[in-house]
């Protein structure tokens, strides 16, 4: 493979060959034409009938494509990969309140999850309390709520938080329930150092696409280092970003958007701890990442691959980091939520499990799969074990995790890796033209980028170019599932009752101290002595709310409110 | 229709949802459709967005909400249309409902509940043979 693989005999005869097939195949069309006007993938990148090893004669088997376990990483991070230990099976999980999702992550282990995954309800992902004016009517909702290291402490009652791994979607008040979670493990008998797991703690990206929004740019920048810093010295085993491209996707963006403005992220977050005056390799091997596994089979593949590779080169050969560590790309996948429909909802199964074996084949290290309900709410028990079970089956039975990287060598896969790599590249080359990741979003480009490719994929929708059974082809109405998760009524009354309870028992004056020496690091420059982590773990123990803190980063810091353009 | 004015219509995203890719799709396709259209962005308390509806002057508002909390915010929008006597701008929802919810919120006068997999051109048909600009300009 490539052009020091293959002789110029070869060549020249591959090359008559093709042609000769070509006509070949054109001569078949006449009789029955092909039955799309376009061939592309869901991104709308066109891809052709053949694919031969003329596609990849400009790469090198050992520059771009290499062992698993070593640089460029294309083909896995480990060595090893499923060989040696299946991907972790993380189910995203959260409803309610922490005891609810307690159950919900007891019953999720008991079935064989091997990683826990929390998602907060909006008012804990936007830094409220369930009992602020603005978080009406949301409690519980799409999340668990958590206000108080007493709902932390509620949320992971009976876990051995030194054996499991735990991810926290969490933005703006990352921080914040990270430090809830080091103090309420600390509480309960177990070392930070000791602790493992995941903040999603990805600022930029809310900006672009997730729009959990709280403060401006900068000051969101500087929290995010400050949990870099605190991470590499006292929790060493904690991922403290998850580089997220899920939600720009989720927001319409195609794959090459997707991988270019995640990994422009990633190179943000890099430069800013550089800046902090960390050494890059005492901190870019806790950077993780996470990505979308849409509906295109192939494309999810290659898109994970390229990940692989252009972090690598970048690391290396704009960061210069000398640890293969810092190197390597780790990620975390979740199925296309947005390829789900509410019609015929079983079939949202089918697409699950298609999309879980791409992100296997891409070489994920976490894999969440969406429950077919989930098109509608927080899913049920019932469609949460079909979801989880999804992932065992591919594991277990169908021998695809038995060969790292098996499709490596596809003249296809390989050529398309090799197109998103080349995207990826124009996009980052556009961003440094623009003076960054934060000065892009000034000028609101990576969100229009996305605004175009949604629209775009819609308009295709509209007129049948993209096939969505169900809804453009063979239309179905929505049923009425005989599965149904019901939230309890008087969930918000009871969870601010309970708020109202624990205030009433904290020391007053041991959380005013806390909250001054918080205050007191925020106002002043970043740097670790003004690092706010240790603070705020004194102040969450303390008895400090999420909205609290994040009304004094508000203070401090400011706000940031979304600009509404379309 | 000669005299009548473009129809001016409100996108808006009540409570703290951020899943703004539905809302920002039907702004621009309301636009392309001819149609006046203002977006508020994510995170608009019922206040807000009835404020913004008022002083924009406009016909229609449509709600885009994907997180549930559709029980507290569109009745309270509902409520608050009436206190300022504006019942006559006409509300709609796109997003995800149980379908439980959706008579419920046609109940309070929500005139259409459009869901996921609703087609861009049925929306637009629907507001043209549905929703007149309340105050036709004088010829």
């Amino acid at each position: 493979m490539g052009k020091k693989m293959l002789p110029e005999a070869a060549l020249e005869r591959l090359e008559k060959e093709y042609k000769d097939w070509q006509s070949e195949y054109r001569k078949a069309l006449q009789k029955m034409p092909e039955r799309l006007e376009k061939f592309s993938t869901v991104s709308d990148l066109e891809v052709k009938e053949l694919y031969t090893p003329l596609d990849l004669q400009e790469k090198d088997f050992h520059e771009d494509i290499g062992f698993p376990g070593q640089f460029p990483f294309t083909r896995g991070v480990q060595p090893t990969m499923y060989r040696a230990r299946l991907w972790t099976m993380r189910m995203f999980a959260g409803l309610g309140t922490a005891e609810d999702t307690n159950k919900r992550f007891h019953y999720l282990i008991n079935h064989g999850e091997t990683g826990l995954s929390t998602a907060f309800d909006f008012p804990t992902l936007m830094g409220y309390d369930t009992g602020s004016p603005l978080a009406l009517g949301e409690c519980g909702k799409c999340g668990v709520a958590i206000d108080t290291i007493e709902d932390m402490q509620k949320l992971f009652t009976g876990i051995n938080l030194q054996e499991v791994t735990t991810s926290m979607t969490i933005n703006p008040p990352a921080s914040i329930l990270w430090a809830m979670y080091i103090a309420n493990a600390e509480n309960e008998g177990f070392q930070r150092k000791n602790l493992g797991g995941t903040i999603q703690n990805d600022c930029l990206k809310e900006f672009i696409a997730q729009k959990t929004l709280m403060l401006p740019p900068d000051p969101s920048l500087r929290l995010v280092v400050d949990t870099v810093e605190f991470g590499a010295r006292e929790v060493p085993r904690w991922n403290t970003i998850s580089i997220s491209g899920y939600h720009i996707r989720e927001a319409g963006s195609t794959a090459a958007q997707e991988l270019a403005f995640t990994v422009y992220d990633g190179i943000t977050y890099v430069e800013e701890s550089i800046k902090r005056g960390l050494k890059v390799d005492d901190f870019a091997g806790r950077l993780s990442f996470f990505w979308n596994s849409h509906i295109d089979f192939f494309e999810e593949i290659a898109k994970m691959r390229a990940a692989r590779r252009l972090w690598a080169r970048i690391m290396r050969d704009r960061f210069k980091a000398q640890n293969p560590r810092s190197m390597m790309m780790r990620f975390h996948t979740q199925t296309a939520g947005c390829s789900l429909t509410s019609q015929e909802p079983y079939n949202n199964i089918i697409r699950t499990t298609t999309e879980a074996l791409a992100a296997i084949l891409g070489g994920t290290q976490s894999l969440h799969t969406n429950s077919l309900d989930e098109v509608y709410m927080i899913p049920s028990e019932e469609a949460v074990l079909i979801a989880l079970r999804t992932q065992q089956i591919l594991g277990e039975e169908c021998g695809v995790a038995n060969v790292i990287d098996p499709l490596a060598g596809s003249y296809f896969v390989e050529a398309l890796t090799n197109r998103m790599e080349e995207e990826a590249v124009q996009y980052i080359r556009k961003l440094d033209e623009l003076g960054g990741m934060v000065a892009a979003i000034e000028r609101d480009y990576p969100q229009m980028e996305i605004a175009d490719a949604a629209y775009h994929y819609q308009e295709q929708v509209e007129r049948g170019e993209k096939v969505i059974i169900g809804v453009n082809k063979f239309p179905s109405d929505r049923p009425e599932l005989e599965f149904i998760l019901q939230m309890d009524e008087g969930l918000e009354e009871g969870q601010i009752e309970r708020v109202s309870r624990f205030k009433e028992k904290r020391d007053k004056v041991k959380l005013q101290k806390a909250m001054d020496n918080l205050r007191k690091r925020c106002e002043g420059p970043p740097s670790w002595e003004n690092n706010v982590m240790p603070a705020l773990i004194d102040a969450v123990r303390a008895g400090a709310t999420e909205q609290e803190c994040c009304d004094l980063y508000r203070e401090v810091f400011g706000t940031y409110t979304d600009p509404g353009s379309f | 229709m000669d005299n009548a004015r473009t129809l001016r219509i409100l996108i808006a995203k009540p409570g703290l949802d951020g899943h703004d890719r539905g809302a920002r799709v039907i702004a621009r396709a309301f636009r392309d459709a001819g149609f006046e259209v203002i977006y508020t962005g994510c995170h608009q308390s019922p206040e807000q967005i009835v404020n913004t509806a008022l002083q924009e002057d406009v016909d229609l508002i449509g709600l885009s909400i994907l997180s549930g909390a559709h029980g507290y915010s569109f009745p309270r929008i509902m409520q608050l249309l009436e206190e300022h006597d504006a019942r006559d701008i006409s509300v709609i929802g796109g997003g995800i409902f149980p379908l439980g919810d959706i008579p419920k919120l046609k109940a309070l006068g929500i005139r259409e509940i459009f869901e996921p997999g609703a087609k861009l051109q049925d929306i637009i048909s629907w507001v043209r043979s549905n929703i007149k600009p309340r105050q036709p300009m004088v010829a």
